[in-house]
């Protein structure tokens, strides 16, 4: 299935962006991962300070830098926790 | 006679310009509810997606981290109160107080020493007034707290749930354990919880040790089975505090909503009070006109017939 990841990135004090997308890279404390459609379920706490890259259909890109962060795939997509969401790329402010 | 209708008067121009005022606060308090509500459905996605974490990884985690493990003796309590830095807001730091005092109350008659955490500058002034011993307290920002206000309050409030681990149990002074700090064993939370517009209730809510709460699962959904990075035990670590972290800021901004409430309805009656004493006002003014009218008329009535009986004596 090569489908769409359901991407939710919320931050403490707001939704920060939500959309489908093709790929989202971030980095674990344990380092730099990739998730694609049909990842298995992972939990993964963001490295300090850490960013958050989502490719979406058609070559966008945005990217928030996030600081408190933690990562949830499950089967319905992937959900960015974070205390701080700054965006870095035009796209991402929004 | 016409002193008292001056009177009168200045005290009607003075009533109308704090109706003015009460009015603008009546109306400013309105759009800031409606502000903070939306703060508070703005931070609902986080707190159900922690929430969501937290249940999945304490389904397969072993629970046995500090900030979830009731103490066996709990000799301290932490106490957060949550009130406003400035007043006319009608009864709403009175009650939030009164409920942070029943539940001290309660604490000290199970033999538990309470250390109060104090948010507003009026929670600060009623304890200062009354030499209690506030042990930290945070002011400025009840009216629009953000998450950065809230992050300190945790910190201080987990690192002395911690320090609470390891004190001494013969209660003497000093008994702060191995790490020499006193701290506490329990930590609630007191705040002014939004119903509504109109009813605002303070309530007081347990903070930590956190209750874990054993549910069965639909039998039709499988709780995906997750990978960790890293461990589970670290990951629980870092999840936790930063639990307690959204629960404060929750407090903070349901306080702030319910703050603004209150003062809008304050603010309210106030406005409505002031056209009432207006209209007493107003009529007491032009009654004493009136009567000052009357009374001129039959004076000059009485000096007409006055000056008519000497001609006519002549």
């Amino acid at each position: 299935m090569a489908g769409q990841l359901r991407v939710e990135v919320v931050a403490v004090e707001q939704r920060v962006w939500t959309g489908d997308a093709e790929m989202v890279v971030a980095r674990t404390t344990e380092g730099e991962l990739g998730i694609l459609p049909g990842h298995a379920p992972l939990l993964g706490q963001l490295a300090e300070p850490g960013e958050v890259r989502v490719k979406r259909a058609g070559g966008e890109q945005l990217a928030w830098e996030v600081s408190g962060g933690f990562l949830s795939v499950t089967a319905d997509g992937v959900t960015v926790l974070a205390e701080t969401a700054v965006p870095t790329t035009p796209a991402a402010t929004r | 006679m016409a002193g008292q209708l001056r009177v009168l008067r200045r005290r009607i121009a003075s009533v109308t310009s704090m109706k003015k005022i009460t009015k603008a606060m009546e109306l400013v308090a309105t759009s800031r509810i409606a502000k903070a509500q939306e703060r508070v459905t703005a931070s609902l996605p986080y707190a159900y997606a922690i929430t969501d974490v937290l249940t999945a990884l304490a389904s397969t985690a072993d629970i046995n981290h500090p900030l979830l493990v009731p103490r066996e003796r709990v000799r301290r309590a932490g106490v957060l109160v949550i009130t406003s830095d400035r007043g006319l807001c009608g009864a709403y730091n009175a009650n939030a107080i009164r409920t942070a005092e029943e539940l001290i109350t309660k604490l000290r008659e199970d033999g538990t020493q309470v250390q109060l955490y104090v948010v507003g500058r009026k929670g600060v002034a009623y304890y200062s007034f009354r030499n209690r011993e506030i042990a930290q307290s945070w002011t400025g920002f009840s009216e629009q707290p953000s998450f950065a206000d809230a992050r300190p309050i945790s910190e201080a409030l987990i690192a002395a749930f911690e320090a609470g681990a390891d004190d001494e149990d013969n209660g003497a002074p000093g008994a702060g354990g191995m790490d020499g700090v006193v701290g506490v064993d329990e930590l609630h939370v007191v705040h002014t919880q939004f119903k509504s517009l109109m009813t605002q209730a303070p309530v007081a809510n347990f903070l930590a040790p956190m209750q874990v709460e054993e549910t069965e699962a639909a039998e039709d959904t499988v709780l995906p089975s997750y990978e960790y990075e890293p461990d589970e035990g670290l990951l629980f670590d870092a999840l936790l505090p930063k639990y307690v972290n959204t629960r404060i800021y929750a407090a903070l901004i349901d306080a702030a909503a319910s703050e603004w409430a209150a003062r809008r309805r304050a603010m309210k009656s106030a406005t409505d009070n002031a056209e009432d004493v207006m209209q007493t006002l107003t009529r007491a003014m032009n009654s004493a006109r009136q009567a000052e009218i009357t009374q001129e008329i039959s004076e000059i009535v009485g000096g007409a017939n006055a000056l008519a009986a000497t001609g006519s004596e002549q």
